[in-house]
Formats: C-alpha cells, sequence, structure tokens
C-alpha cells in the first residue's frame, strides 16, 4: 500500500519534471535571443568595438523607426518580399513537375541530371550577373534567382517523397483499379507530403538568399540594395536593421510553413505521441 | 465460376539478367465456394502464385482463369489481403476500410453506412478515427480484413494474412474469418506456413513443392463445418495433419 502512494508520487514528480523539461526546450530559442541581446548592449555599452562596427541597439532601434516613419523599410521590404513569393511560387512549381516527373521516369533523370547538377553547383552568386543580364535589372531577375535557388531542395524532396510510396500500397491501389488520377491523389500526394514539406521549409528560408543575391547584383530596391546603399554611406544601424528584416521575414514564412505542416500531418503527430 | 490454373509457372530475373523460375508449372483448379489453403517452404512462389490471381503480376507461362476469362489484370470481383496489414498511415480507421469504396467513387455517406455495419462486426467501433499507428497488430489486420470485406469480393486472396500475429491473436482473427465468410459465402485462397491452421480454416490444402513450387500434394480436409477451436483435438484432425506434414516431409527428403 504504502510503495503504492510512494510510486504514484513518484510519478507526479516525473510529469512534473518533463512538464519543466517541455518549458525549458520552448522557451530556450527566446533565452538565446535575450542573452545575445544582453551580450550585445553590454559590447556596445563599454565600446569594446567602435560603434561603428557594432551599433548600440538603441541607435538600430532609432534607425528602425525612423525606416518605418518615412517608410523606407516597408517600402524595400515589400519589394524583397515580393520577388520571394514570385520566386518560391516559380521555383517551387517547377521543383515539384520536375520532381514528379523524374520520379516517375528514371530515364529523365539520367538525361536532365547534368543540366540541374550543373546549376546546383555552381554559385548563384556567380551566375546572378548572366541572369541579370538576360532578365533585365528589374523585378523578373531577382525572381529568377530566387527561384533557381529554391528550386532545388524542392526537386530533391519531391523525388525523395515519390519514390518513397510504400510498393504494397502500389499494389493495393492497383487491385482496387485505381486510375492515375486516384492514385495520385489518394496515395501519392499524401504519402510524399511530409517530405515535401521539409523541402519547402528549406526553400522558404533559402528564398530570401536568392531575392538579395539579385538585389546586391542589379541595384535598384529591396532590402538588399538598402544594405548596399547604408553601407556606402557608413549608416550601419540600418545595414543591421535591414539584415534583421531580412532574418524575420525568412522566420515568418518558414513558421508560416511548420504550421501548414503541424496543420495537415495530424496524423504523423498522433503517431509520433 | 471456378478459378483454374493451366499449367501456370513465374520465372524471374536473377542478378545476372537470366530468367530463373520461381513458381511451377502448377495446375489446380478451385471451386465456386471453395476454402483452398496454400503451404510450401519459404521462396517456393506462394505469393507470386496469389499475385498472379490478383492480376498483379502476369505469368511467364500457362494461364489463370475465372470461369471463362483469363486474368490479365485486376479483376472486379477479387480483392486481395496482404501479410502486413499495408494500412494508409495518413487514413484513419474508417478512412482505410472505406478507401476501396471510395475509388470505386461511391459518396461519402453510404461509404460511411456501410463501414459502421463493417465496424461492429470487427470489433473496431471503439477506434473508427484512430490512426494505424495507434493500433496493435491485431487490430490493424483487422481493419485490413474490413477493407477487403467491404469489397464484398466473390474471390478472396490472403497472402499469410495473420502470419506477423502471435498466436492467440491469429487463431481469434481466424475464427472471425470464418465467421464472416458464413456471412459473405465467397471462394478463398489463402497462403499460410501454419499446418494446423491451414487444416482448421480450409476445404483443401495444396501442398508445394520447393522453388519452382509444384504441386505436390492436394488434401481435402472433410471436417464438418461450422468448425470450432476444440476440432484441433479430434482424431480426424490430427489425421489430416499429419498427412499434410507429410507432403511437406516428402520435400525435403
Ligand atoms: N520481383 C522479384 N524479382 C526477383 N525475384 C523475385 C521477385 N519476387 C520474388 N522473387 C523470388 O521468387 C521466389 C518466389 O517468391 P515468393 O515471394 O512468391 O515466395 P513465397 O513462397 O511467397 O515465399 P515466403 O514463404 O517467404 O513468403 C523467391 O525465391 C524470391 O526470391
Ligand atoms: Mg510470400
Amino acid at each position: 500500500m504504502q510503495k503504492k502512494v510512494k510510486s504514484s508520487a513518484g510519478n507526479q514528480d516525473k510529469n512534473a519534471s518533463v512538464r519543466r523539461a517541455m518549458t525549458l526546450r520552448r522557451a530556450s530559442p527566446f533565452l538565446t535571443v535575450f542573452v545575445l541581446l544582453l551580450v550585445w548592449q553590454w559590447v556596445s555599452a563599454r565600446e569594446i568595438i567602435s560603434h561603428i562596427l557594432v551599433p548600440p541597439p538603441a541607435d538600430v532601434y532609432l534607425a528602425f523607426s525612423n525606416a518605418m516613419a518615412d517608410g523606407t523599410l516597408p517600402k524595400h521590404a515589400l519589394v524583397t518580399l515580393e520577388e520571394m513569393l514570385y520566386g518560391l511560387l516559380i521555383g517551387v512549381g517547377i521543383g515539384l513537375v520536375i520532381g514528379y516527373a523524374i520520379a516517375k521516369a528514371p530515364l529523365l533523370e539520367s538525361i536532365l541530371s547534368p543540366v540541374i547538377v550543373g546549376f546546383q553547383s555552381t554559385p548563384i552568386v556567380a551566375y546572378a550577373p548572366l541572369l541579370v543580364i538576360w532578365f533585365g535589372s528589374g523585378l523578373a531577375s531577382k525572381v529568377v534567382t530566387t527561384a533557381v535557388i529554391v528550386f532545388f531542395p524542392m526537386l530533391v524532396n519531391t523525388i525523395v517523397g515519390i519514390r518513397g510510396v510504400s510498393p504494397n500500397l502500389r499494389d493495393l491501389l492497383r487491385s482496387l483499379k485505381a486510375g492515375r488520377w486516384q492514385t495520385f491523389r489518394h496515395l501519392e500526394v499524401p504519402s510524399a507530403l511530409p517530405v515535401v514539406l521539409a523541402g519547402l521549409k528549406t526553400s522558404a528560408t533559402l528564398a530570401v538568399i536568392g531575392a538579395v543575391v539579385g538585389e546586391f547584383v542589379s541595384q535598384g530596391s529591396g532590402l538588399g540594395f538598402l544594405v548596399t546603399s547604408a553601407r556606402n554611406l557608413y549608416d550601419t544601424p540600418l545595414v543591421v536593421v535591414a539584415v534583421l528584416t531580412m532574418t524575420a521575414i525568412s522566420l515568418s514564412l518558414y513558421g508560416l510553413v511548420a504550421y501548414v505542416e503541424w496543420r495537415f500531418l495530424v496524423w504523423q503527430r498522433r503517431s509520433i505521441l | 465460376m471456378r478459378l483454374s490454373l493451366r499449367d501456370l509457372s513465374v520465372s524471374f530475373p536473377d542478378p545476372a539478367g537470366d530468367m530463373r523460375p520461381a513458381l511451377g508449372p502448377i495446375s489446380f483448379d478451385v471451386a465456386e465456394e471453395d476454402f483452398v489453403c496454400l503451404v510450401g517452404p519459404t521462396g517456393c512462389g506462394k505469393s507470386s502464385l496469389i499475385r498472379v490471381l490478383a492480376g498483379l503480376l502476369p505469368p511467364t507461362s500457362g494461364s489463370a482463369r475465372y470461369g471463362d476469362e483469363a486474368i490479365a489484370g485486376p479483376m472486379d470481383s477479387f480483392a486481395i489481403m496482404f501479410q502486413d496489414a499495408n494500412l494508409m498511415p495518413w487514413r484513419t480507421v474508417l478512412d482505410n476500410i472505406a478507401l476501396p469504396l471510395e475509388i470505386a467513387g461511391l459518396p461519402r455517406d453510404i461509404r460511411h453506412e456501410k463501414v459502421q455495419t463493417l465496424l461492429l462486426q470487427l470489433h473496431l467501433e471503439q477506434f473508427e478515427l484512430a490512426y494505424p499507428a495507434e493500433l496493435s497488430g491485431g487490430m490493424a489486420q483487422r481493419v485490413a480484413l474490413g477493407r477487403v470485406i467491404v469489397q464484398q469480393p466473390r474471390v478472396l486472396l490472403l497472402d499469410e494474412p495473420f502470419g506477423a500475429l502471435d498466436a492467440l491473436t491469429r487463431e481469434r482473427l481466424s475464427l472471425e474469418l470464418l465467421r464472416l465468410r458464413q456471412r459473405y459465402v465467397q471462394t478463398i485462397v489463402m497462403v499460410t506456413h501454419d499446418i494446423s491452421e491451414a487444416v482448421f480454416l480450409a476445404d483443401r490444402v495444396i501442398v508445394m513443392s520447393r522453388r519452382p513450387g509444384r504441386l505436390v500434394a492436394d488434401i481435402s480436409v472433410d471436417l464438418p463445418r461450422p468448425r470450432s477451436p476444440a476440432m484441433i483435438y479430434e482424431q480426424r484432425f490430427l489425421q489430416l495433419t499429419k498427412e499434410v506434414r507429410a507432403g511437406i516431409e516428402d520435400i525435403r527428403a
């Protein structure tokens, strides 16, 4: 009897400690950010590094509110966001279609792989100028750089996802006389979805690189342009503001995909528990 | 309608690319509403035979027919159940069982109505919204059984359907299979590696040789139906299992 009481008390302890561990895990990213902010504040307060190199948080905040007030930050951020979204739409779309085609027809892989691997192993920064020559210095060239960079993870994950479809389930659908479209809808899509969404997460975070590289190469507008022009004026706080805005946009897109994942893969969440 | 296999054989390419026979030639008939069990050493081509009957694998030579029709692809009135439950992990129990009806284009409410009655018969009513990962092996196999029954097939093809389960669960599910069969009478061809299971369930037990599997014994099981678990202690049952075992031992010798 006593033993029982004791062990249930032990269980409660265990539950409490598990819960504490969970809370800690959820809170720890925020803690990291907080600590970084503290270090930043401390470093700049003592002027360990010159304020021109590392501006104090207060200066950055000031630059941020100025850039918000006169509309420069929203303007450039929207430009970059627009490039990213179009680039994602095109790059992800093409990645899905070609990935699916390759997964279904291995011959296509042999035909396309030199082009795809070539593109992927050449640094985008190196051939971005070429893209600007081809697509002009406007929106199009940045959309293309973004599309190129987000294409690859989508391609690879789509191939892996579709090839990973269980052959036994394929047999089952065949025995049920399912058509091509039914097999696609009821088997291939749901089966590949987790891997494809993982690819989309990677693509979402890469998109900003594509857009900003494009903006570095062909000046005009966007957060990449804001960085270059602020740097030319030695306005380090504004550079920091622009960079942090990129981070924020990137993280939001990532979060969006993570949310979609969480919403649609209920079965996976349930399976892990 | 009869199932008839005539000089059926299947070959697969070996790693060097040469065709190696994996099954047959084998010939036998299965009368309408007969329950036939196939036993034989591992790798003798039992699964290949089932896959040919299911229309999933074209025979290398010979033929399989259902009535007058040659089996050249999946047949409407056939259903197959695999060794592992082979459920869709992203579908609930209910939706897994309803899959064949959905593929056939039945509207949602009719699908659900049909599945609901089946869930009761399979004792799965409390699990209709569970996902496969939340089920035990026995329950998952029950769902797979439901997915087959819901098609109301005339011919049921079972490839070691209970092979991955413990002995007790296997016995329970075997009894359930017999019970379901009384309700929805149909022809059954079932692969098993368990001799007593074969004798307990079947009207006929066909023993196959080592790869490439040929017919070495065809034993009629004259135990009365309905079968009950107590029968396995009866003289006739033991005699029949001995006969089947002798057939298998013959191969070894
Ligand atoms: N797709 C394939 N390619 C090449 N060889 C195959 C293929 N499928 C089966 N085989 C071979 O054919 C033989 C028969 O296989 P099959 O799966 O029909 O045997 P089985 O009697 O069901 O065996 P088990 O009792 O182990 O399930 C085996 O030796 C197997 O290795
Ligand atoms: Mg087998």
